[in-house]
């Protein structure tokens, strides 16, 4: 039976965390990844088909949630530069306002979809089954690039609404909140999948 | 006995948890290292027996013992529990978890938390699998690599197999960020990465690749069960997706993972030439970049696994190249190895018997290997028999026999007993022959022209599958007393001291078994890893 | 109580300041102007864009936003495996279908 209290590896290591959660970004940049390798094989084989498909979609929402996105990541900047300046209640406020974008972003992509499940241009739609093959595949991947992003932007919503929380509570301070920087890393890779997202769907297809 | 009055060592410690939850919520990263130990031998074992019943099949009297339909299952079901099951986490989750904090010199690993998570995923991952069998309409028959179309097309439980897959990725990549992260962070004052054993260097390239490769199968699975659910057609050529796309996906995930596979293998090898041989390793900086090489030619070789499904000649001639390119660093450590025994006091134990296996087995697993990456060799031996012996050379001959030098070499650290000499000698035996005739039979099967995942077989086949089919009887046998001797030991076995191999690492340094925190302070190092002071210089 | 070894940049000295990150915000901003404009010129001055810009903003976010400018080139060196192991996938990929 052991005499001492388990004091297990108390030691804190801010960087540490922060190199971990820049490889789990590496994990995220790999996932997407997969699928742009995807994207870019199957665009090769369809030009045309890619090209058609793009101008389905409506492009304006698309630079719109664009934007939405980029304040997002403003807003979590400030989030982060406020805690260092010992401002825990402006802090939470900003990260607030990020989780407003990502609703925000979210509710743009619904409207999308929605008007894409009615018009008949989802995967298995009958509609879609006219339709040449590389749509076909276009918006097989379409809805599953921005499928994924979009579950991700849920994540990382409630992660900074978690984190938020975290601040509220006193959890982390100016002194300790390597936390509220990984959770604004999250949401930054978010924002980056997104800015390639955008141009390879509704611009450059 | 315990070591110290104060410190009990890390099996008998009763904290916050006592019993089994002391165990099962444990984030001590030598308790996480035997749960994986337990639930990968068990594993393992479910592996083997329907191993043992293929092989069954392709016997005469038994030829109907099962339908065709359930031995594709059966030989999905052995290729997912055997990769995904055992060899990847391997000698990772097991000696990785256990041996890398000792050896670097540090209490535990980074992320100790996540460490108990990553087990649970693998657990997890391994539940749903286990559940793909018996729900639904049935195992998968697809084969362990879910091949499209037939994946997207059969009717089986191809979802929830590929799921698993998908969850056991979780663990795979969260170990790998752990182990980054506590190699740059928690190695021992004055241990630079130069002055780093060779084992922790092999997990290091291991665990990139995990970061780095695991992502890509994780989306291919997605991808699959997104178009069995929904049809999104990249895989399905009826709506213009591509077969062949798939391939190309699963391959830059599953070859880096053969990779994953091998590394700690080799890294564990390592260690146990300079102890045995009581001398440095030759080479230390050939070898810790090799294993950097590896990780890196690794990534660019997958398509040699598709030269016959319809890629342009310059693609299959590239891939080829980059193929016969990455078996020079493996060809690096074997030479430095061998190099290792030359002139040293060698001490013959049985994990120095089972780590020259390991280089015997392996150098016939790489170089048929090789002769596979020919292109004009790989049209005939392509989905053959050959493939099948050749993977099980390096995946059973590499990295089982190593992880059986392996837990032999490290066994008296974490149990802080002794096995039986003569019960691992007599194993050996029965395991050296039973696996050469089962597997070599199966190179000259697969030359001879029978195909792989074959159910049935003509009659010029019949006499190799049968001296294979008695091969796999003694092989078991063999594993039967290797494990059951090991686990007498577990509970029976003499005392072990803290350093009964006289080796050189920090893992030595602590008593057996190591108590809960590894040190009481942490050590500082001023030396290379393999300086034994007895060493006569050449 | 042991210590962790000491390693090189701990805490990053510097930290941007408001004035930079908002002129970076609005670049990001700028920068997906020009990107819609250029669509408007058809599709190879569209993927030009693609190719050129997108990299661009993306950088901006890592170096700005995320802070990477200013960390240890250790959490550099961790991105830019990311990048090349794209890249390298990419790159043979197309070896063998480019060719197809």
């Amino acid at each position: 039976m052991s005499t001492e209290s388990h004091a297990h590896a108390v030691h804190r290591d801010d960087f540490g965390a922060k190199l971990g959660m820049w490889l789990f970004l590496v994990t995220e940049i790999n996932l997407f990844g997969g699928l742009f390798i995807a994207y870019s094989y199957m665009r090769h084989k369809y030009p045309a088909e890619f090209h058609h498909g793009g101008a389905e979609l409506n492009a304006t929402l698309g630079v719109t949630n664009t934007i939405v996105l980029l304040t997002s990541s403003l807003t979590v900047v400030l989030a982060i530069m406020a805690m260092q300046r010992g401002k825990a209640a402006l802090s939470r406020a900003y990260l607030l306002t990020t989780v407003g974008f990502g609703i925000t972003f979210l509710v743009i992509k619904t409207f999308e979809w929605s008007a894409k499940f009615h018009h008949g241009l989802y995967p298995s739609a009958p509609h879609l089954g006219t339709l040449p093959h590389g749509e076909q595949i276009f918006f097989g991947l379409y809805f599953t690039m921005t499928g994924l992003h979009g579950l991700h932007v849920l994540v990382g919503m409630c992660l900074l609404f978690v984190i938020s929380n975290l601040v509220k509570s006193g959890k982390i301070t100016q002194s300790k909140y390597v936390l509220l920087e990984n959770g604004g890393l999250y949401w930054h890779l978010v924002d980056v999948i997104w800015i390639f997202l955008l141009p390879l769907f509704y611009l450059a297809a | 006995m315990s070591t110290s009055t104060a410190e009990s060592n890390y099996l008998e410690y009763e904290g916050r948890h006592s019993g089994l939850l002391g165990w099962l919520l444990s984030t001590d990263h030598k308790r996480v290292a035997i749960l994986y130990l337990v639930s990968m031998v068990t594993f393992f074992f479910a592996g083997v027996s329907a191993g043992f019943v293929m092989r069954l099949v392709q016997l005469t009297p038994f030829h109907k013992l099962i339908t065709a339909q359930t031995y594709n299952a059966l030989f999905t079901f052995h290729g997912v529990v055997m990769i995904f099951l055992f060899v990847i986490p391997g000698l990772n989750a097991v000696f990785g978890n256990f041996i890398l904090p000792i050896i670097i010199g540090a209490k535990d690993v980074a992320f100790p938390r996540l460490n108990l998570a990553s087990w649970y995923f693998f657990i997890g991952g391994a539940l749903i699998a286990v559940t793909a069998l018996f729900t639904g309409n049935g195992p998968p028959d697809t084969g362990w690599s879910f091949y499209a179309p037939f994946s997207i097309k059969s009717g089986t439980n191809v979802s929830l197999g590929v799921f698993a897959a998908f969850i056991l990725g979780f663990s795979s990549m969260l170990t790998g960020i752990n182990f980054v992260t506590t190699i740059h962070r928690l190695r021992a004052p004055g241990m630079t990465f130069f002055k780093m054993p060779l084992f922790p260097w092999a997990l290091y390239a291991t665990s990139w690749m995990q970061i780095l490769a695991t992502p890509v199968l994780a989306v291919t699975l997605v991808l699959v069960i997104l178009e069995r659910a929904f049809g999104i057609g990249v895989f399905d050529p009826a709506k213009g997706g591509d077969p062949v796309l798939y391939q190309h996906m699963f391959w830059m995930y599953s070859h880096p993972a053969v990779y994953i596979m091998i590394l700690p293998a080799m890294g564990a090898i390592s260690e146990i030439l300079p102890t045995f041989s009581q001398r440095t390793i030759f080479g230390y900086k050939a070898i810790a970049g090799s294993s950097i090489a590896i990780a890196g030619f690794g990534s660019l070789v997958w398509a040699h696994h598709m030269f016959t499904s319809g890629m342009s000649a310059f693609g299959n001639i590239l891939f080829s190249f980059l193929t016969m390119v990455v078996a020079v660093p493996s060809a690096i450590k074997v030479f430095n190895w061998i190099a290792t025994l030359y002139k040293g006091s060698v001490n013959f134990q049985p994990p120095l018997l089972y780590a020259l296996s390991f280089i015997f087995l392996f150098s016939i697993g790489g170089m048929t290997g090789v002769w596979q990456g020919a292109l004009a060799l790989d049209v005939h031996l392509h989905d053959t028999y050959f493939i099948v012996g050749h993977f099980h050379y390096v995946m059973f001959g590499g990295t089982g026999f190593a992880f059986f030098a392996a837990l032999l070499y490290w066994f008296p650290k974490m149990f802080g007993k002794m096995y039986s000499n003569t019960a691992a000698y007599v194993a050996w035996f029965f395991l050296f022959i039973g696996f050469n005739g089962l597997y070599f039979t199966m190179l000259v099967l697969g030359m001879q022209g029978m195909p792989r995942r074959y159910y049935a077989h003509l009659p010029q086949y019949h006499l190799g599958h049968v001296i294979a089919t008695v091969g796999s009887w003694v092989l078991i046998l063999g594993l039967l007393l290797f494990f059951g001797s090991l686990l007498y030991a577990v509970f029976r076995g003499k005392k072990a001291s803290a350093n009964p191999w006289h080796g050189v690492t920090l893992e030595w340094t602590v008593p057996s078994p190591p108590p809960v925190e590894n040190f009481d302070e942490i050590p500082e190092v001023s030396q290379g890893p393999y300086h034994f002071p007895s060493e006569v210089a050449l | 109580m042991s210590e962790i070894s000491t390693q090189p940049n701990d805490h990053p000295t510097a930290h941007p300041s408001y004035r930079t990150v908002i002129t970076v915000w609005v670049a990001l901003v700028v920068l997906t102007g020009c990107l819609v404009f250029l669509s408007h010129f058809g599709l190879r001055a569209a993927v030009w864009g693609l190719l050129t810009i997108t990299p661009v903003k993306a950088a901006l976010v890592f170096y700005f936003f995320m802070h990477l400018r200013y960390e240890d080139p250790l959490l550099k060196g961790v991105m830019l495996v990311a990048i090349i192991t794209l890249l390298i996938f990419l790159v043979l990929l197309f070896s063998d279908v480019a060719f197809a």
